[in-house]
């Protein structure tokens, strides 16, 4: 192995621009002639608006437009579109309620834009802010699941009548029944898995810029995906064609999901920029974030498992409501269809599956994709269920896992929820967490923390996920209205070293390093001589961006294929120099060789040669060495893995304290392990974050009560454990690296392992589940309601 | 308005800002140093710490006229000649960032505590981060390198 090859720990290329204070977010950007807009946004979370009164604002100090939703509807703006249609049971399609960049005659959730004015600096457009009065008639408003689908809720939107967006299922009804029917055992859980605000430290921020003599557009934002934003604004809000619309997303701190979907403030600061006459700067407050991102999670959830008398798994039967906020972020339809119930069958053979989702509209913000995706609602639901499940049998949570793994020479295994899982081996994983977990001595350290009057606990989760979605066809058949391919190009220069344009978006991940460690392993040339350009539409080939752990499986593919080329046109060029036959050249370590001889050309030699084509077949072959590749995913990828987590509870308090984080992944072949475990520890600290501290909460009248970093508990270095983190490889079937993803693995794996380990610490107080998260009020309480009876047992 | 001079990083500077800005807007926008970050509103996160006379500082918490006459430093300040301070190169030796956002806060908090504790352990380290959260790190790999940081400074004598 090289020391910079695959499989090194290569320390990363953009740290050291980050590290001095030289990294270039959105927000540091300062075009020339620039003006700063301040988005005035609903107080209320639902109202009708009769009145906006922008006429004081607009003479306010600064000031230089002030605009509202009627002014962008006058100019035919579209709304912001939904990029997944889900069928109903009935196969009728789902209600996709309007969604304008500016709330047009009512506002449906507190955080809803209302006006934007543009000034000369941002407290000027601020102050002005303060000057624009709305005339809000306040309408009745349902906050949460439960008040939404309560028979004579009030209406959110006219066309989706009690607030139901779809009611879809995947599965078949009545064969479960039957199977549940005979069942010898059915156990059983209701939960509520709770809402969080993704929160990237870098709050959401936007540029737009017209060029009055070119008729260009430029929208800089923080996006994880600047080609879908470019597609999506051009296409449908703003009616750009994409020719003249360049989006760049420079660097990016931090997206988690959040930072996928097209948001109105880029619509809006681009739509002004012209009729400004100057580029326009947003940049979110913090507590606009929390009012205007995109959140996460927001399930309800009653699920089943039937199993026979020794503990193996027969059926499982899921009714889930979902919360889709007020409007259709871009993918929160798919969000809890096809990225949840196609996982619930997890790592186990539970040979059917029924699940049912009901997705409803509430007086809230959106609801979409926060790392995981579905995928954590599921492994939680699940691994919860299977320790519960445990309990009511009286089995070992580890043997009834064991007893119901897919066995590791079952691959290709085709689940009962359209999944065909292509590699996995979930006992290895199982059995390396165990030990080094010391699962075997909890006892021991179980005993000795009751002396020191601390409740000890311990859980497991043994969970699978999907990632790189998806095959393009597979998923427009399923309704989604994008391609899933992901592009790069690789260009090589006249002198051998090379630049990389890729789709892939970097806000955190590291590809400048992994990417450039991948081809610069492929083409045998020093890393130093790689560089990776992402985030511009300008510059890279169509992509579709960063979400999904999707970087590697399906860009770092597209980049192999490209490489390939690259190669396979230097073996032409290598083999008119070497006066051999295309079909003897070997390419190898960075040089091309007749095979069995010393002849060979260095891949410098090659590079120079096509672009000073003096030596060269210009009859048969172009000069140059340039490639771009296009890859369409086969399959989706499977990590999996098992998380262990160990914790003591004070019940005087009712904190918790994580002794112990074991997380045993399996994310395929692993170019980078110092980058892998950097995203399995980042995860595992928003796992944990879920499960104890994260808590979204708004009140019955829709107001968002956790507003802002002082009400919202996200997790700091002293609330989160050190987190130990091992890989066990078995490689991906259906991509040439192997790999499977990693980004998300932690945030999937770890709640349920934490609330499981709550739970067995809570055993002598009878407590048979607890939703997250699972604080120390929550844990207090629960100790204080538990019979003394079963407390002194 | 207001007129304000004090050192940043070494230079003197001065500039004429409103009453209501912030030492931070004076730095990013003003002088257009954009390494210290704005994270929140609520002075909870610490991106946006720098050194004000030898003392981390939250720079959103504090006006600019407050610092009139001080000695700012800033993330922008600490590499010489190219070559990382001692804290950032653990910073990259140990993967202690991800997405950057909030490593120059951390770098600058974690050369606070140093200063205060030569040799902080996990602990230590844990609780003197109270102030800068991290959304991408889990903060395991940010305690590593805050430690190792602090033992380089401790061979170089710094
Ligand atoms: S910007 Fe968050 S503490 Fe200063
Ligand atoms: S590295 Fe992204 S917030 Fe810390």
């Amino acid at each position: 192995m090289a020391q910079d090859g695959i499989g090194a720990s290569v320390r990363r290329k953009e740290d050291f621009r980050f590290l001095i204070g030289r990294g270039l977010y959105t927000d540091d950007i300062k075009r020339p002639g620039q003006t700063h807009a301040y988005i005035l946004r609903s107080n209320q979370a639902h109202a009708e608006l009769r009145k906006v009164d922008t006429e004081a604002a607009k003479r306010m100090p600064g000031v230089l437009a002030v605009f509202v939703g009627t002014d962008m509807e006058a100019d035919k703006v579209g709304g912001l579109p939904c990029g997944w249609l889900i069928k109903n049971k009935d196969g009728s399609p789902m209600k996709e309620p309007p969604h304008p960049p500016l709330a047009i005659g009512r506002v449906r959730h507190v955080g809803d834009p209302v006006a934007v004015v543009v000034a000369e600096t941002r407290e000027q457009a601020k102050d002005a802010a303060e000057r624009i009065e709305v005339d809000y008639k306040p309408l009745p408003a349902v906050a949460s699941i439960a008040a939404a689908i309560k028979p004579g809720a009030p209406q959110i939107w006219d066309v989706a009548p009690g607030n139901t967006c779809y009611d879809w299922h995947i599965g078949d009804k009545a064969a479960v029944d039957a199977v549940f029917a005979k069942a010898h055992h059915v156990a059983k859980i209701d939960l509520y898995n709770n809402r969080l605000v993704p929160n990237a430290m870098e709050p959401r921020a936007a540029i737009g810029e017209y060029d009055a003599a070119s008729g260009d557009y430029t929208l800089y934002t923080t996006s994880q995906n600047p080609h879908v934003i470019r597609l999506l604004m051009g296409a449908f809000v703003l009616h750009l064609p994409e020719h003249k619309l360049r989006v760049y997303a420079p660097d990016v701190g931090g997206g988690f999901g959040s930072k996928i979907y097209h948001y109105a403030e880029e619509a809006i600061v681009t739509w002004a920029a012209p009729k400004v006459g100057r580029p326009i700067k947003w940049t979110a407050e913090r507590s606009e974030s929390f009012m205007s991102d995109a959140h996460g999670r927001d399930h309800l959830t009653h699920a089943e498992m039937a199993l026979d008398k020794d503990g193996k798994f027969l059926a499982l039967r899921v009714a889930t409501n979902a919360n889709m906020g007020a409007y259709l972020s871009t993918f929160a339809s798919c969000i809890p269809t096809y990225l949840y119930a196609t996982l619930l069958a997890g790592v186990y053979t539970t040979p059917i599956v029924y699940c049912e989702v009901r997705a409803v509209f509430t007086n809230t913000v959106p609801v979409d994709a926060y790392r995981g995706a579905g995928r954590p609602e599921a492994t939680f639901l699940l691994e919860r269920l299977v320790d519960i499940a445990a309990r009511d049998m009286k089995m070992d949570p580890v043997a009834i896992r064991r007893k119901n793994f897919i066995a590791a020479t079952a691959f290709p295994y085709q689940t009962p929820v359209a999944l065909q899982y292509d590699s996995g081996n979930y006992q290895a994983t199982l059995d390396q967490a165990l030990k080094a977990a010391d699962w075997a001595g909890f006892e021991g350290r179980r005993a000795e923390a009751k002396k020191r009057g601390k409740l000890r606990g311990i859980g497991v989760s043994t969970y699978i996920e999907a990632c790189g979605i998806a095959p393009s066809n597979v998923a427009g058949a399923l309704g989604a209205r994008a391609g899933l391919f992901e592009a790069a190009e690789v260009r090589v220069h006249p002198t051998g070293s090379v630049t990389v344009f890729t789709g892939s978006h970097s806000h955190g991940q590291g590809h400048e390093t992994t990417f450039s460690q991948l081809v610069a392993d492929q083409l045998g040339i020093p890393f130093d001589n790689v560089e990776i350009v992402h985030g511009d539409t300008a510059k890279i080939p169509f992509g579709m961006g960063t979400y999904g752990s999707r970087s590697l499986a399906v860009g770092g593919t597209a980049l192999v294929k490209a490489v390939d080329k690259i190669i396979a046109k230097g073996k032409k060029i290598a083999a008119h120099m070497l006066e051999a036959s295309e079909a003897d050249i070997e390419f190898k370590d960075g040089k091309f060789t007749v095979a069995g001889t010393d002849r060979s050309k260095a891949f410098g030699e090659i590079a120079l040669s096509a672009y000073i084509p003096h030596n060269y077949p210009l009859d048969q072959l172009e000069p140059g060495l340039d490639e771009t590749a296009f890859y369409d995913p086969k399959n989706f990828t499977f990590p999996a893995g098992c998380h262990i987590c160990e914790l003591e509870i004070d019940p005087q308090t009712g904190t918790t304290h994580i002794a112990k984080f074991t997380a045993v992944d399996d994310v395929g072949r692993v170019i980078n392990p110092m980058i892998v475990e950097g995203q399995v520890q980042g995860g595992v600290g928003q796992g944990i974050g879920q499960a104890l501290l994260e808590n979204c909460v708004y009140d019955k009248d829709g107001q968002l009560v956790t507003g802002s970093m002082l009400d919202y508990c996200m997790p700091r270095a002293d609330d989160l454990p050190s987190i130990g983190v091992a890989t066990h490889a078995t490689l991906c079937a259906h991509n040439p690296l192997g790999v499977k993803g990693c980004g998300e693995v932690g945030a999937i794996g770890s709640p349920p392992a934490v609330i499981n380990a709550v739970v067995d610490a809570l055993r002598d107080y009878g407590v048979k589940h607890m939703d997250m998260p699972a604080t120390p009020m929550k844990v207090w309480q629960t100790i204080r309601a538990a019979s003394p009876k079963q407390a002194a047992e | 308005m207001p007129q304000v001079s004090m050192t940043v990083n070494g230079k003197a500077v001065s500039a004429t800002v409103e009453g209501r800005t912030l030492l931070v807007q004076l730095l990013r926008e003003q002088l257009g140093l954009t390494g210290t970050h704005v994270g929140c509103d609520t002075s909870q996160c610490g991106a946006c710490v720098v050194h004000v006379d030898g003392k981390s500082v939250k720079s959103c918490t504090m006006l600019a006229v407050q610092a009139n006459g001080a000695a700012v430093a800033t993330i922008e300040g600490l590499a010489t000649n190219g070559k990382l301070h001692p804290m950032q190169e653990a910073f990259r030796d140990n993967h202690g960032l991800q997405c950057g956002f909030c490593t120059p806060g951390m770098v600058m908090s974690a050369l606070d505590l140093v200063k205060h504790n030569a040799n902080p352990s996990e602990t230590q380290v844990r609780e003197w981060l109270e102030g800068n959260l991290c959304r991408c790190t889990g903060y395991h790999n940010i305690v590593k390198s805050i430690q190792a940081g602090a033992a380089a400074m401790r061979g170089a004598g710094r």
